[in-house]
């Protein structure tokens, strides 16, 4: 058993994402381990481009609000600052106002007063631009220009911001912040930094924290505490049946990251290279070692813009003879189906995509299939089509359905019906998104990009 | 000469962003770590051979204190464009498996 941190900075971080699930007894463990602040995020690019695209959130409303309702009250009986980052999914101003308008609910029904700090982060795509032709945009691996059209094709961009607007807004008198879209670790890292905490452990530890319990054993079992000192930090499990080893905490620098020794932030770059991670007893880690090294600040940028439509078919085949030959079948109706369109639809279908991905043989690989490859049971046949507009794509479906319904596996063979699940057979999966920036902004200070708004107090009277 | 899967004891992939995948290979213990690591199946240039990317951009990490070889490369196109087969890239790993380490 080893003495532990004293004069730590503790932030309780209930869950890898607002919307995932809290639960209250880790929230109440966290709070009687001396919490000084409650801290998550509540988004992320994982998802793919079209939350960002669209500004829609990933969870769902009653999601957010059962889990962002636990955490109001939590932070109004403890007075302690509640921080939730990239608001929403993306972050964007709307995903925002979305997450503002379930806190004001919150907050009338239990009958809270908080004083509520936003974020926004959103970026016009002219001021980009603007800065992209000042040179002051940069490209990231493997993206290699920045050039200013680009911004103007985005839906929306936001600037990912550091801890810095956060401990404003605290200082401001915030009770609450709800922010834009932030790096994950800086909504964790900014009590901590705004107390005086080590810069590098504060950055480390909130690195680890990031997806609350999957730095610990069991990663389903909520939340963890992350407790910064000056030199070292310490990790541990809200829940009291769950524990963190040196191996699973050291492990999290492994996931979602390109780089595991360095990780490039707004101002600067946290370097765990020379990290040692010691476990302080069965159930808390401490590490030490961390740095930060200070860099000008930049921002990250996200974009995404809309482009073409989809819609899908699905249909199950069992026939054997078709199975045994799928590459062959499927070349033959690739080509049957383009042929149908062109034949009928003639050049006012303009640029058009048909994909055939077979599930149960290749359609996540989209390889070769190989000689030696098990002959599967049956498969779901997923058609796509591709094209520039909703109507178009639909159209291409309806023309191929016949085809699509109906292809032999040898035109000598009586005519087969394969397994359509649904009718109608064809899915308008509406507009195709895409993630068009991956860039850094060079700002002057930390705030430049970032605007602060405050919740009218009376707006959190009783409606 | 055995494959990926037979020495690994643990494979997995997963998206680092939208634009890079990364490839986490976990060896049971630091011997095997260490006779593996540097095997040619793990290099750069065969990594970009069986992903189909420029080997130039591809990234390669020891973490000696988790036996753990992390390759991460840039993807083809950004993530959940028309053409997308995998969101997360956590399916991206399966072709390593047969991979033959020597």
């Amino acid at each position: 058993m080893t003495d532990r941190l004293q004069d730590t900075v503790n932030v309780l971080v209930p869950t890898g994402a607002l919307g995932a699930g809290v639960r209250e007894s880790d929230v109440v463990a966290g709070l009687a381990m001396g919490a000084h602040a409650i801290a998550c995020d509540a988004g992320s690019t994982d998802s793919g481009p079209a939350y960002l695209a669209t500004g829609v959130a990933k969870y769902s409303r009653a999601a957010i609000k059962t889990d962002l309702a636990i955490l109001m009250r939590a932070q109004a009986r403890s007075g302690l600052p509640l921080l939730i980052g990239t608001c929403g999914t993306s972050g964007c101003d709307a995903a925002l106002d979305w997450t503002r308008e379930i806190a004001l609910e919150i907050a009338r029904e239990h009958d809270l007063h908080p004083r509520i700090a936003l974020l926004y982060s959103e970026q016009p795509p002219e001021l980009i631009a603007a800065k992209a032709r000042e040179c002051r945009v940069t490209p990231l691996a493997p993206m290699v220009h920045a050039d200013p059209e680009l911004f103007g094709q985005c839906e929306h961009i936001v600037a990912l911001m550091g801890p810095e607007p956060y401990i404003a807004a605290l200082e401001a008198g915030a009770d609450i912040v709800l922010g834009g879209r932030t790096t994950d670790t800086a909504v964790l890292a900014a009590v901590p930094l705004m107390r005086g905490a080590g810069v590098g452990p504060a950055w480390h530890a909130a690195k680890i924290a990031e997806c609350g319990g999957l730095c610990a054993a069991n990663p389903r079992d909520g939340g963890v505490m992350m407790r910064v000192g000056a030199d070292a930090f310490e990790i541990e499990p809200l829940s009291a049946n769950n524990h963190c080893t040196p191996r699973t905490v050291s492990a999290h620098m492994l996931y979602e990251n390109s780089d595991p020794f360095q990780l490039i932030e707004p101002g600067g770059i946290l370097e765990v290279t020379d990290a040692r991670y010691a476990a302080v007893d069965d159930r808390v880690v401490r590490v030490t070692g961390s740095r930060f090294l200070p860099r000008p600040y930049t921002m990250k940028l996200e974009g995404a813009s809309a482009g073409a439509f989809q819609t899908i078919m699905l249909v199950g085949i069992q026939d054997r003879a078709v199975l045994k030959e799928l590459d062959r079948f499927l070349k033959q109706m690739h080509r049957h189906l383009c042929q149908r369109v062109n034949d009928t639809m003639g050049e006012r279908i303009g640029s058009f995509d048909i994909s055939l991905r077979p599930y149960g043989a290749n359609a996540v690989s989209g390889l070769p299939l190989s000689a030696s490859s098990a002959v599967p049971v049956e498969i779901g046949l997923l058609f796509i089509a591709t094209a520039a507009t909703q109507a178009l794509a639909t159209q291409i479906a309806k023309t191929c359905n016949p085809l699509f319904f109906h292809m032999p596996l040898n035109c000598d063979t009586p005519l087969p019906s394969y397994a359509f699940p649904f009718s109608p057979a064809e899915i308008e999966r509406g507009a195709v998104y895409e993630f068009m920036l991956n860039h850094v902004v060079h700002v002057d200070h930390a705030l430049e990009l970032v605007r602060t708004e405050y919740v009218d107090t009376a707006e959190l009277q009783d409606a | 000469m055995p494959k990926i899967s037979e020495v690994c004891r643990h494979v997995r992939s997963k998206n680092a962003g939208p634009f890079w995948i990364t490839l986490d290979l976990s060896f049971p213990d630091s011997e095997s770590f260490e006779r593996y690591a540097n095997a040619a199946a793990l290099q750069p240039a065969a990594i970009a051979a069986l992903y189909d990317v420029d080997a130039t951009q591809v990234k390669r990490f020891l973490v000696h204190d988790l036996s753990v070889v992390k390759i991460s490369y840039p993807r083809r196109s950004p993530q959940g464009g028309a053409m997308e087969r995998d969101m997360h890239g956590g399916q991206q790993y399966i072709r390593l498996l047969d991979v033959v380490l020597e």
